[in-house]
Order: C-alpha cells, then sequence, then structure tokens
C-alpha cells in the first residue's frame, strides 16, 4: 500500500530528530498520540499538537505513562495507527503496558529518547541504557522489535518503517532514539507519497458473528477488527483462547503465548536490518547502534590510515539481535569493538554470539562525548595485538 | 568544513540562529550541516549555545570542540565559551553587550552592535538576525542568497520584510569595512 499524501511534507528539510519522527508517524499513518511530555522527548508532542489539526489527528496529554500506553493500546483498537514517546523514567512506567501490548497483539509505535539514568539521571544528557529494558522490561516471555536511529534522516524511516513491522506483526515496536540523535538537527529528505511504503492493518474480512480475535492466519498474525463496528469480543491481558476469553490452563499457555515468540521468531530475517562498512576485509569490526555508529565511521577511515583494516556494522535493528551475521563475522574477524553510551548491554549480545572466535572490547561511552575517537582507536589498536581469542569481555583501561 | 559556535542569553535566538544558517546551508546552498544545542532549565535568560558544523561532505563527527567561529551575544557565554575558540579563529560579537577580556593574538575580532541596531529598526528581538547578516557576509560559508531565503523561511510572514531589513543592516555592517 502507498501513503496517503495527506499532510506528507514532501522535500528537503532542516529538521531535529525528534520532528523528523513525527513526520515519519504521519507519513506512516499515525493520526493518534498519547503521552506524558519528558526531556529529551518533549519536541514529539510539541510537533504532532502543531501538525494535529491539519492532519486531523488527535493529541491525548495523559496523567502519566502508564495511562498514556494504555490510551494508545485502546485507540489502536478503535483502528488508529498510534505512537508515544517517552524517556528512561517513563519507559519504566509503560513496562505494565507493553506486557498487555504484547499480549493483546496491538501494533503501535512506542519512542524512547534515551537520556542517563538511574532514576531521574540527567534529563538533556544522551544515554543507551535502557536498551536491555527494551528487550526484557515487561514481566513474562516475549518478543519485542526494537529500531535503533543514527541521525534525524532515519529517526523519519525508521518511524515509518516501526509502524510497518507492527502492524505486519502485530507487535509494539520500539524506537530505541537518544537525546543526541533527537536533538540533532540535520537535512531531512521526505519522499513523495507514492515512493513511501505502507504496511496495511490486517483486517479480518469474514461474517461479523465468525469473528475470533485471536485466530491466527498463515503467517500467524491474528487478523483485526476495529472496535464499535459490531463485532462482539472480549480483550484480555489473561492468557485467553481463539475467542479472547481467559482460559487458565498449561494447555491454552502454549497456545497463546509460545506463538508470540514465535511470529517474531520465524520472521527474523525479514525483520533484522543492518549497515555494513568494509567488512569485506575487516580485521576488526565496530558494531555499534545509534549516535555511536557515526563516530564508528569516523574511527574506521582514521583507523584504515593507520593500516588496520577496520569495518563497521551498524545495528538498524537492535531487538530481535542479529545473531546470525554477529556469529558469520566472529569467524572471520579477530575482534569486535563495541561502543555504547552505557556501561555495556549490547555488547552482551555481542560476546554471547561471538562463541569464543573473537576477542570482544567494549568502550563505554557514558562518560565522555560520542565525539571521541582516542578511547576506540587505542581499542582497536590494543586488540589487533591480542593472539588469540580471550575468554569474556575485554575491556581496557586508558 | 567549519565548526561554528552561536552562544549568549535564552530568548535572543540562538538556537534560532543556529537553524537557520543551517538551513541556509543544507536546503539552500545544497551543502551538508549538523546542528545541536545546549541549553539550561530556564526559558529565558540562562546561558546558551547552538553548535553548528557545515561541510561540503556528510557529517560524521558532530559536535563541536574547538570551533573555527565563535559568535557571542553575552558576557557570560563569552567568559564561558572563548578559551574553546581556536587559536586563528573569527570571534564575532555584540560590542554593546560583550567586553572583551585579555586579547589572544591570532584571533581575528568582528565587532557590530547588533542588539542598538536591532532597536533603531524598531526591536531588538531581530537583534540574532543584524548578527547573522554580518556573520553571512564576514565568513561568506552560506550565500547572501540561501541566507535571506532561510531568514524568510524560518519567520512568520508579517515579519519577513523586518527580518530581511535587519540581515541586510548586519551583511552592510560587513561590507563597510568593520
Amino acid at each position: 500500500m502507498k501513503a496517503s499524501t495527506k499532510g506528507i511534507l514532501t522535500g528537503t528539510h532542516n529538521l531535529s530528530g525528534n520532528e523528523a519522527c513525527v513526520e515519519g508517524a504521519i507519513a506512516a499513518g499515525c493520526r493518534f498520540l498519547s503521552g506524558y511530555p519528558i526531556q529529551p522527548a518533549i519536541e514529539i508532542m510539541q510537533r504532532f499538537l502543531e501538525r494535529a489539526p491539519e492532519v486531523e489527528a488527535t493529541y491525548v496529554q495523559m496523567e502519566d505513562e502508564i495511562s498514556a500506553l494504555a490510551a494508545l493500546l485502546g485507540a489502536v483498537w478503535t483502528g488508529k495507527k498510534g505512537i508515544t514517546a517517552t524517556s528512561g523514567p517513563g519507559l519504566s512506567l509503560m513496562m505494565e503496558h507493553i506486557g498487555l501490548g504484547v499480549m493483546l497483539e496491538t501494533p503501535c509505535v512506542i519512542v524512547d529518547v534515551q537520556r542517563v539514568g538511574p532514576s531521574i539521571g540527567i534529563p538533556n544528557s544522551p544515554g543507551q541504557g535502557d536498551m536491555m529494558q527494551a528487550r526484557w522490561g515487561s514481566h513474562g516471555d516475549y518478543e519485542i522489535i526494537a529500531l535503533s536511529p543514527s541521525s534525524p534522516q532515519e529517526m523519519f524511516d525508521f518511524t515509518i518503517k516501526a509502524f510497518n513491522l507492527s502492524e505486519r506483526y502485530r507487535t509494539p515496536v520500539a524506537i530505541m532514539a537518544d537525546e543526541y540523535v533527537a536533538h540533532i538537527r540535520e537535512k531531512v529528505v521526505i519522499p513523495p507519497a507514492k515512493e513511501i511504503k505502507i504496511e496495511p492493518r490486517n483486517y479480518y474480512k469474514g461474517p461479523k458473528d465468525k469473528y475470533l480475535p485471536f485466530k491466527r492466519d498463515k503467517n500467524f498474525i491474528p487478523p483485526m477488527v476495529d472496535i464499535g463496528n459490531g463485532y462482539k469480543f472480549h480483550v484480555t491481558g489473561l492468557t485467553h483462547d481463539d475467542q479472547g476469553y481467559p482460559i487458565m490452563n498449561e494447555e491454552c499457555q502454549e497456545y497463546n503465548v509460545h506463538p508470540l515468540m514465535w511470529k517474531i521468531r520465524r520472521y527474523v530475517d525479514d525483520i533484522i536490518e543492518f549497515q555494513e562498512t568494509k567488512t569485506e576485509d575487516a580485521e576488526v569490526v565496530i558494531v555499534s547502534y545509534g549516535a555511536p555508529s557515526r563516530t564508528a565511521l569516523k574511527a574506521i577511515k582514521q583507523a584504515r590510515k593507520s593500516g588496520i583494516k577496520v569495518g563497521s556494522l551498524k545495528l538498524d535493528t537492535v531487538w530481535p539481535f542479529p545473531e546470525k551475521r554477529i556469529t558469520e563475522l566472529a569467524k572471520k574477524v579477530k575482534a569486535f569493538v563495541v561502543p555504547e553510551m552505557n556501561y555495556g548491554q549490547i555488547v552482551l549480545e555481542v560476546e554471547r554470539c561471538s562463541y569464543g572466535n573473537a576477542n570482544v572490547v567494549f568502550v563505554s561511552y557514558a562518560e565522555k562525548e560520542v565525539d571521541n575517537i582516542d578511547d576506540l582507536l587505542s581499542a582497536i589498536k590494543q586488540v589487533i595485538k591480542e593472539k588469540e581469542a580471550r575468554k569474556g569481555i575485554i575491556e581496557y583501561h586508558t | 568544513m567549519a565548526e561554528i559556535r552561536f552562544a549568549g542569553y535564552g530568548g535572543q535566538g540562538i538556537i534560532r540562529s543556529g537553524i537557520i544558517v543551517g538551513k541556509g546551508a543544507s536546503i539552500f546552498d545544497n551543502k551538508f550541516a549538523t546542528m545541536s544545542q545546549a541549553f539550561g532549565p530556564e526559558a529565558r535568560g540562562g546561558a546558551c549555545s547552538s553548535q553548528l558544523v557545515i561541510s561540503e561532505n556528510k557529517i560524521l563527527y558532530p559536535y563541536v570542540t574547538r570551533p573555527d567561529i565563535f559568535v557571542v551575544m553575552s558576557q557570560e557565554a563569552y567568559e564561558k565559551f572563548e578559551p574553546e575558540l581556536k587559536e586563528d579563529g573569527l570571534l564575532l560579537y555584540d560590542s554593546d553587550l560583550v567586553k572583551l577580556k585579555k586579547k589572544r593574538e591570532k584571533i581575528k575580532l568582528y565587532p557590530i552592535p547588533a542588539t542598538r541596531f536591532a532597536e533603531e529598526l524598531g526591536n531588538r528581538i531581530i537583534a540574532n538576525v543584524v548578527m547573522l547578516g554580518f556573520f553571512t557576509a564576514v565568513t561568506k560559508l552560506v550565500s547572501k542568497e540561501g541566507m535571506e531565503k532561510a531568514v524568510a523561511d524560518s519567520v512568520p510572514p508579517r515579519f519577513k520584510e523586518l527580518n530581511l531589513k535587519a540581515f541586510n543592516k548586519g551583511f552592510q555592517h560587513a561590507q563597510d569595512g568593520n
């Protein structure tokens, strides 16, 4: 399906990441935002509010982030495409309803503009400390999709992508941005509507009295209907059958919950996207996502000047994690170097998927500006001297 | 590639200045520009700065640490950020609001009473646009046409004429050899 031309600002703009995110949402057909303003995500609410009258969208400011996500799930069930935006403290409050969104298989997009934590931390300081929370924060077993943009252009592109993935797999999708990407301003090219691909909602087309809200189709995804159109059904966070009614036994738990995993795991090759730069001949590959991936590109240029073959694997999709590609690369390269604006999260996944075949070095950007390439270069120079693959994660202290 | 820092206090249009130059460079001059910003919790009066990198190529390394050009409109910001300016950098400042302390030898100084000029034109709120005109003429980083389009595109239509007048006032001041 092609995007509706309404409200799409086709052309070249100079936008902040947060503003670009809103334009991506509008282009994807999103017409609902419920949120509780928090820095560094506020401009997402502001811009959406400014743009809402023109595109006939609804903005609701809720009393907190718990209700913000609850309102969003409700709006989606009435047929809207919806988004909410927050930062770490708000994401913590949203965890309960992320679980509900997963259990009710409700397509929606949650933007987390990460700042440093724990707790309130520093409101306007960039961080990437919520990466594991995005994956595991809500209780019980589930899979989630999370994307990580590194520029305003990617904030636009990935927001559209997030909506498409959420509709295709009927699941909440997280955009794990950071203060840096949200607040820098760069050129953003918004293509004509006809060039924007939109995944339509998978609607049920059978007779009204035969509708089962959780009956899976051949692709493992249950078709939806809009609440308020005469369909009678029940939705609950309790383990439920195809009709949506609670059934409390092991058999139904397996029947209901296991597919929540499989509907994502079966399609990882379709979901996962990454960008590789000069990995063909690389001895060292920098694995990064979000703002540090810009630093990585600068570092590979510098390292290659000094004769070390360095490449970059930039993760556009962080969850599900691109295990297969890391495992393949681990057999070819001497080492992975992982820069993150935290004290080590995605590096754990890189180490797990390397199976001891390559050294894994962590470089923390928790306490330094993301433009500092010195520690990254120093880590590359040190790891190249390692004789064999060491166990665990290496941290060089300078 | 040029790294620029605009600084002053909240309410002077410091962030807006970065946005306008970024727009002029990236949209109307078709170069690459990345802007980042820093401001305190105060809406008005706190120290405030915006940083901009302008380049012919895609920008990977976007935080400004040693700017080539420093445009400053308050004493507090001058004292905070002046030491970061490169050895042979350009210092553009509002000569009524900033009193220079020690002078570094190779730094080129470009004073303009931007706020006074803005008041003479009828509204001190356009002081940043006077400064942008001056900036455009001094640095030649962005074309005059590109900047005029960016200014016009960034203000409400009824203030377009006034802002363009302010821009040209600043531009002319540099042309006059100041």
